[in-house]
């Protein structure tokens, strides 16, 4: 082989090396794909509170993970549950959340989680009663908060017992065993902040915060607020 | 000719040194007075303020020899250029070399320079009571009264009031991805804010629950990586009142970003206020946290489970035990 074909050879080599760790280390860093955004703004009325509906769910039962637990959002427009945790909300403008609770609980790694913070009021409601601090070592445990940390928001959401969890996304609260949990909070102004839960609760990974602590769409997301 | 190339030599040297002298005086002394006040991270603690005296110190030092050696190199471009005439061509090589006077001047200056640098480092770590840097959990320089606080701290009994020059112990706590903090003297509250008092020795306890994390308030210019299973101790003086900004500094995760939070020092009275209200606030979650530890570990179930003390007993202490681990184990 000539040495102009030799070094064609080596330079489309390199060049195929070059792209695999590329696309290795996209791979990696790439906190997964999400849709989308959910649309909270298009049907609010000015100054009116948003109605915000999430639920969750032990394992979502569909998708590229099916095993892995997961919020979902109750789309505005159409009323169905989709796998989105990314929101668009008005600025400055209370939302009124309700999450449905599906998956079990365990004792809070930092039981500080425990403690109803940022919302108004400082306080929420759990199957109609109002609480302000949960704690997690007694009854059924926390199974994942609801925690939006440039605003000092956390929300513990109460575990479940019981067999019959729910293990196939959308929940019915009908079939399955939930806690309601409500709670309000003002949303600052525009710009993108994330929110999170702050449960380990991935299990099988790194201290239990890889896998679906890790990938957007499933445990965390972002509020893009808008003016 | 010998004696008038020795002559120009004299006067090139003579009038290098005077222009280096009057720039380096010149430059230093602008540094001094209208950058140095600025330089971050400012002045807002004693080891801040330490930080910044001693990078002042270093720069001060640093610009006479950067100046020496640019002035030495335009000198040359514009005096010995070729193209000059009657100006000889540089001699290199072999024959330029064995000026013994150079090469001692050389080597003596800039050992003394580094030499000295070194100490002064060295003192400034030891007065600045390890300037702010995590001291791992047996820290060889602490503030006086510290040991006690940690103490009494661990057993419960902890005080802290305005005026009464007594160190103020809190635990930073790192887990992905937030910061909180605990004050074991105020019956062991936790909260995700971080108010420190004015004109006050603290000591911060700096652990983590899961990964490595690294607490760095650079205005307070305190930096101190967090260990899980480990007690990273750093000390530092509050002597400024305002906010400062929390930031991890050590990639920790996804939301390593989003991993920080802001701080405020304020008087003593304002955060004996705070404090007593906050921890009447958190009295019922305070009951159900650990009991105030240097560090926490996890229970039978790892990761999901809840996290206890991990026993170490006395300040600074990686061996006594403490108890059960666990609660009714």
């Amino acid at each position: 082989m000539s040495m102009g074909g030799r070094l064609a050879g080596v330079l489309g080599l390199f060049l195929v090396a070059v792209g695999l760790v590329v696309w290795g280390v996209a791979t990696l860093i790439t906190p997964g794909v999400s849709g989308g955004l959910v649309n909270f703004t298009h049907t609010q009325a000015a100054g009116q509170p948003v109605n915000l509906t999430v639920e969750t769910v032990g394992s979502i039962g569909y998708g590229a993970h099916p095993t892995w637990v997961s919020y979902l959002t109750k789309d505005p427009h159409t009323g169905k549950y989709v796998h989105e945790t990314s929101w668009e909300l008005p600025a400055n403008t209370v939302v009124d959340m309700t999450v449905y609770q599906y998956d079990s609980g365990s004792p809070l790694r930092n039981q500080q989680w425990g403690q109803v913070e940022g919302t108004i009021g400082d306080d929420a409601t759990l199957n109609g009663k109002d609480f302000t601090t949960y704690d997690s070592n007694t009854g059924t445990g926390v199974g994942h908060t609801f925690a939006i940390p440039a605003l000092n928001l956390i929300v513990p959401l109460v575990g479940v017992g019981g067999n019959n969890i729910c293990g196939m996304a959308p929940c019915l609260p009908s079939a399955f065993p939930h806690n309601t949990e409500t709670f309000s909070f003002k949303t600052p102004g525009p710009g993108t902040y994330n929110w999170q839960c702050f449960v380990p609760c991935a299990l099988g990974y790194l201290f239990g915060n890889g896998g679906a602590m890790s990938t957007q769409g499933y445990m965390g997301g972002e509020l893009e607020v808008v003016s | 000719m010998a004696e008038e190339n020795s002559t120009d030599t004299d006067s090139h040297f003579r009038r290098i040194t005077i222009i280096w002298l009057v720039l380096s005086v010149v430059l230093d002394l602008l540094y001094w007075f209208l950058v140095g006040p600025h330089v971050p991270p400012g002045r807002m603690t004693s080891t801040a303020r330490a930080d910044q005296f001693d990078f002042n110190v270093l720069f001060v030092v640093a610009l006479p020899v950067l100046i020496g050696i640019w002035e030495f190199m335009l000198y040359s471009v514009f005096t010995w250029r070729s193209k000059r005439a009657g100006v000889p061509e540089p001699v290199g090589g072999p024959t330029a070399a064995g000026n013994k006077r150079a090469e001692v001047s050389w080597i003596v200056i800039t050992s003394v320079v580094v030499l000295l640098l070194a100490a002064f480092g060295t003192v400034s770590v030891i007065t600045g009571k390890g300037s702010g840097g995590g001291e791992v959990p047996n820290p060889l320089w602490s503030p006086s009264g510290s040991v006690k606080a940690e103490t009494a701290a661990l057993a419960g009994t902890g005080t802290w009031a305005p005026n009464t020059n007594a160190v103020l112990p809190v635990q930073v706590i790192g887990q992905q991805w937030k910061w909180t903090y605990r004050y074991p003297t105020f019956g062991g509250f936790e909260s995700s804010q971080l108010i420190l008092p004015d004109n006050t020795n603290i000591e911060f306890n700096v652990t983590s629950l899961d990964v490595i994390h690294s607490f760095w308030a650079y205005q307070l210019e305190v930096k101190a990586d967090a260990n899980p299973e480990e007690n990273n101790v750093a000390f530092t003086k509050t002597e400024q009142l305002g906010s400062f900004v929390v930031r991890c500094s050590e990639l920790c995760g996804i939301w390593h970003g989003a991993m920080f939070n802001y701080g405020k020092v304020v008087s003593q009275t304002a955060f004996m206020t705070w404090a007593t209200q906050t921890e009447a606030a958190n009295a019922t979650n305070t009951e159900d946290l650990p009991i105030f530890a240097w560090t926490y570990v996890p229970d039978a179930n790892g990761a999901a489970g809840g996290y206890y003390p991990d026993g170490k007993l006395t300040p600074y202490s990686s061996d006594e035990v403490y108890g059960s681990k666990q609660p009714g184990s």
